[in-house]
């Protein structure tokens, strides 16, 4: 792999994991507040 | 059950995602290559801002952990801030160690090597995986703040090591470029904005998702409580009513 495909690959992947984690606390966050709603 | 206003959440929010997107353009484009390193050096201006927002979230976690711990300042507001801040540490520290292994195949040849740096961030990273299970393990709320804020402060004496490592040891990681004592950058022009820029967005992205876990964190403490309540309520009222045993007529054995 070329200098270029190891830069490409770490800004990808770091994006995907913050965003990933992101959406996850978001989803599950929404899903709570349904909870908090329901009880 | 938010530390910051929804508002000024929103607007942190937008202001991180805007830093995070200058911050590719400069990091990818704007930034020149590295003399030495050549464009493999543009995964620095990840890999740095990464690892320090992982000192600056155990950093937190150890900060609540010890306000929780003086009876003058306990409050479960500090655990749970303290819970949060180890999870986004653990975050940044698992991205810190992917980004230079990444960065150490094309320059230093080797995805891993047994440097002192690199061990005591990997022991740094399993140290506050430890902690995030011991906030699993089921107990009455204070004992388990008591034994997680104690654990907290245990774990942070890695962060110096980790970071003074690479002065105390001969290392073959390089010694700080941005964080050295006298907070003198090494490095200038483009390339040194860039670095700062990218220390600046990913602490902007760190107290948007601290608050954002705060308030999961909050939230499913609340439900938990309420459940546990209701268990309570129904267990108390089914004690007080006769089972389906007592109806029943009562036959002689043998």
């Amino acid at each position: 792999m070329t200098d270029v495909g190891y830069v490409v690959a770490g800004w990808s992947i770091t994006a995907a994991v913050l965003a990933g984690y992101w959406w996850w606390l978001r989803r599950r966050t929404r899903h709570a507040e349904r909870l908090d709603r329901d009880t | 059950m938010t530390l910051l206003k929804p508002a000024v959440r929103r607007a942190l929010g937008w202001a991180a995602l805007g830093a995070l997107v200058v911050l590719a353009m400069f990091g990818l484009w704007g930034a020149p290559p590295d003399e030495v390193q050549g464009d493999a050096q543009r995964l620095m201006y990840l890999h740095v801002p990464a690892a320090w927002v992982a000192y600056l979230a155990f950093g937190v976690t150890a900060v609540c952990s010890a306000l929780w711990l003086w009876p003058r300042t306990r409050s479960m507001v500090w655990d749970r801030i303290a819970g949060a801040s180890a999870e986004l540490g653990v975050l940044f520290t698992a991205l810190t160690l992917l980004l230079g292994s990444l960065w150490g195949r094309p320059v230093w040849g080797v995805w891993w090597a047994w440097d002192a740096r690199l061990v005591t961030t990997a022991v740094l990273l399993f140290l506050y995986l430890g902690y995030l299970a011991l906030r699993r393990v089921p107990a009455a709320p204070e004992a388990k703040a008591k034994r997680c804020a104690i654990a907290a402060l245990i774990a942070f004496v890695d962060v110096p090591i980790v970071h003074f490592s690479v002065t105390w040891w001969r290392t073959l990681h390089q010694e700080a470029t941005v964080f050295d004592p006298e907070l003198k950058a090494n490095i200038h022009g483009v390339m040194a904005f860039t670095l700062w820029w990218g220390v600046l967005a990913f602490t902007l992205l760190f107290v948007y998702l601290l608050d954002r876990r705060y308030r999961l964190e909050a939230l499913e403490e609340d439900l938990d409580e309420r459940e546990l309540e209701q268990a309570i309520a129904e267990r108390v009222a089914g004690a007080g009513t006769p089972g389906p045993a007592a109806d029943k007529e009562e036959v002689p054995v043998g």
